[in-house]
């Protein structure tokens, strides 16, 4: 169980990796980081699952369907959409002379 | 098997800082992603193995998950892979807004479980993990509803700005309306059924209200925003779950988004409150009605394929009017028929140009434009004296030299690219209204700027077949 001062300490320290991760990000990449930390909090589809895994009763099972629908579409088109405009960004290099 | 999950997660944590980190820059951006989507594709296949999911398949838990990963997922990929290169930061505010709402289900489906606990198991439970599911469901609804409304204007469904009479007012009564339904929700024991009802109406009202108002010029900035929120959502409801890489994954994803928008608001000028606060112009006092020196002239295709087909230098500005009209393919094409007569081209991008930082240099690499060939703002202002021609393209606001030059525009004071100062102007645009803002661009007016009116791909066509005749 996280919980107390370790979970404090797990959020700041998560905290600063964030910041630090992309403090020196060109702007030519903005876009497509903030695609590809959009699919990073797609992880939430693990919560959703197991918030279904553990439902019972109709209301609990609607939302927690819901819940496993949105957040599949957000790692799945978060993650599409990130490499298509990456891969865009892979030809445009190999054709740099 | 919860060793085998713990560790995962752990293995998967690590793998999506560092894809992070790669995709902070241009050459191992793309392996970064790939990494990042095998780790939760390992992630989302073991939690099928954790204790609170039955795997036998007549569980109608079990067989609704299957049912909502493939319509979640298929949803998503269709539309990732279908919608156009320009209509993407409309589509990352809806993906993103499908994770916010996906952490305050999450939220739902936990505090539903405690309004129908009885007294006795009440007990049992953590008051901590209570307050920091309300936190989630809050900021997760919030993002939920105020990216669908981000979607629908950047989409077009919807295109005025809406701003109720006493829409601050309103909002201020909604955001108390919140505090007090999520304050009485946290510590509840028990919780109340209808009050979390209500307090999940109000969180998702309080999300459109806060969008509604919001012009499109600032939407990459809220859309960024809502961004880092589901992020913290999903670290809250990580702390809920017990699920560690939830914590530190939404976590991470909270502040480099914070730090993103920051970034953003900064290179537009405006403090996110007034982003948040202010709709575009609005607070711009007395309605400037000012006299511009000057008028627009208009110059034909071919006498400006002359002009830049004999110039030595030309800076090319893309803006959104670029991104609408899909002029990226024949810009490149115009560059590499410049090129050939001996031209210097180069592109001038302004942090915010098209919908979101970094988009016109998405849509220019589409089309194959060479990274080095397209220089920021501080790089490239330093040449525009020395350029013949300064092609400006759909782009009007980071053109506009009031920004400079007027204290009472609401731009003033927002770094612009300073194509005024090239030798001669080509302004490539659909009709004379004005920007994004409803600002009159005194560009237009200068003595050195020519008008070439039309549609942004036509234009550039005309421009081709101009220079091709010489």
């Amino acid at each position: 169980m996280i919980e107390g001062l370790p979970a404090l300490y797990i959020f700041m320290l998560a905290a600063f990796t964030g910041y630090e991760v992309i403090s020196r990000v060109p702007v030519i990449l903005h876009t497509p980081l903030m695609s590809g930390s959009n699919f990073v909090h797609g992880i939430v589809l693990v919560g959703a699952m197991i918030a279904l895994g553990r439902a019972e009763g109709t209301l609990e099972l609607t939302i927690g369907f819901f819940a496993v629908t949105l957040a599949a579409g957000n790692a799945v088109g978060g993650y599409f959409s990130t490499v298509r405009m990456l891969e865009m960004f892979k030809t445009s290099s190999k054709g740099e002379k | 098997m919860t060793f085998l999950i713990d560790a995962v997660y752990f293995i998967t944590t690590a793998v999506f800082i560092l894809g992070l980190k790669q995709m902070s820059s241009p050459v191992t951006a793309h392996r970064g992603i790939v990494w990042a989507g095998i780790a939760m594709v390992i992630a989302t296949l073991v939690t099928f193995g954790a204790q609170d999911i039955s795997l036998d398949i007549a569980s109608i838990n079990l067989q609704l998950m299957l049912l909502a990963i493939i319509i979640g997922s298929g949803i998503a990929y269709f539309s990732a892979k279908r919608v156009a290169m320009t209509d993407m930061p409309q589509m990352i505010a809806m993906y993103n807004g499908m994770g916010g709402g996906a952490a305050a289900a999450i939220a739902a489906v936990e505090l539903v479980k405690l309004s129908s606990a009885t007294q006795s198991d009440v007990v049992t439970h953590d008051a901590t993990m209570q307050v920091l599911a309300v936190l989630g469901a809050v900021i997760g609804s919030v993002s939920f509803s105020g990216s669908a409304i981000a979607f629908a204007k950047l989409q077009g469904i919807m295109k005025k700005t809406l701003r109720l009479p006493l829409h601050q007012l309103i909002n201020i009564v909604l955001f108390i309306g919140v505090l007090v339904t999520g304050y009485l929700v946290a510590t509840g024991q028990p919780v109340s059924f209808n009050l979390v009802i209500i307090f999940f109406i109000l969180a998702i009202i309080l999300g459109v209200m806060l969008t509604l108002p919001i012009g499109g010029a600032d939407m990459p900035v809220v859309i960024s925003l809502f961004n880092a929120l589901t992020g913290l959502a999903v670290a809250f409801e990580g702390f809920v779950l017990n699920n560690a890489a939830m914590i530190v994954a939404g976590t991470v994803v909270g502040s480099a988004g914070t730090l993103l928008t920051q970034l953003m608001a900064k290179a537009m000028n405006r403090p996110i409150s007034n982003v948040l606060f202010s709709s575009f112009g609005s607070g711009g006092g007395t309605a400037v009605e000012e006299d511009i020196e000057g008028s627009m002239k208009e110059i034909q295709a071919m006498d400006a394929a002359i002009m830049m087909a004999y110039a030595q230098k030309v800076i090319i500005v893309p803006g959104y009017g670029m991104a609408v009209a899909q002029a990226q393919h024949k810009l490149k094409e115009l560059e590499d028929l410049l090129e050939a007569r001996g031209v210097e081209v180069k592109y001038a991008i302004h942090p915010v140009a098209g919908r979101m930082p970094g988009h016109m240099n998405v849509l220019l690499a589409e089309a194959g434009v060479d990274y080095d060939r397209i220089f920021d703002l501080e790089e490239i202002n330093p040449e525009f004296p020395t350029a013949d021609v300064a092609l400006v393209i759909g782009a009007n606001d980071v053109v506009n030299p009031v920004a400079r030059t007027n204290p009472d525009s609401p731009i003033y004071g927002m770094p612009i690219l300073n194509a005024d100062k090239a030798q001669n102007v080509i302004v490539i645009k659909r009709g004379k209204g004005a920007g994004f803002s409803g600002i009159e661009n005194h560009l237009f007016y200068a003595d050195n700027t020519r008008m070439l009116y039309g549609d942004g791909q036509k234009a550039v066509s005309e421009l081709i077949a101009g220079v091709k005749t010489l």
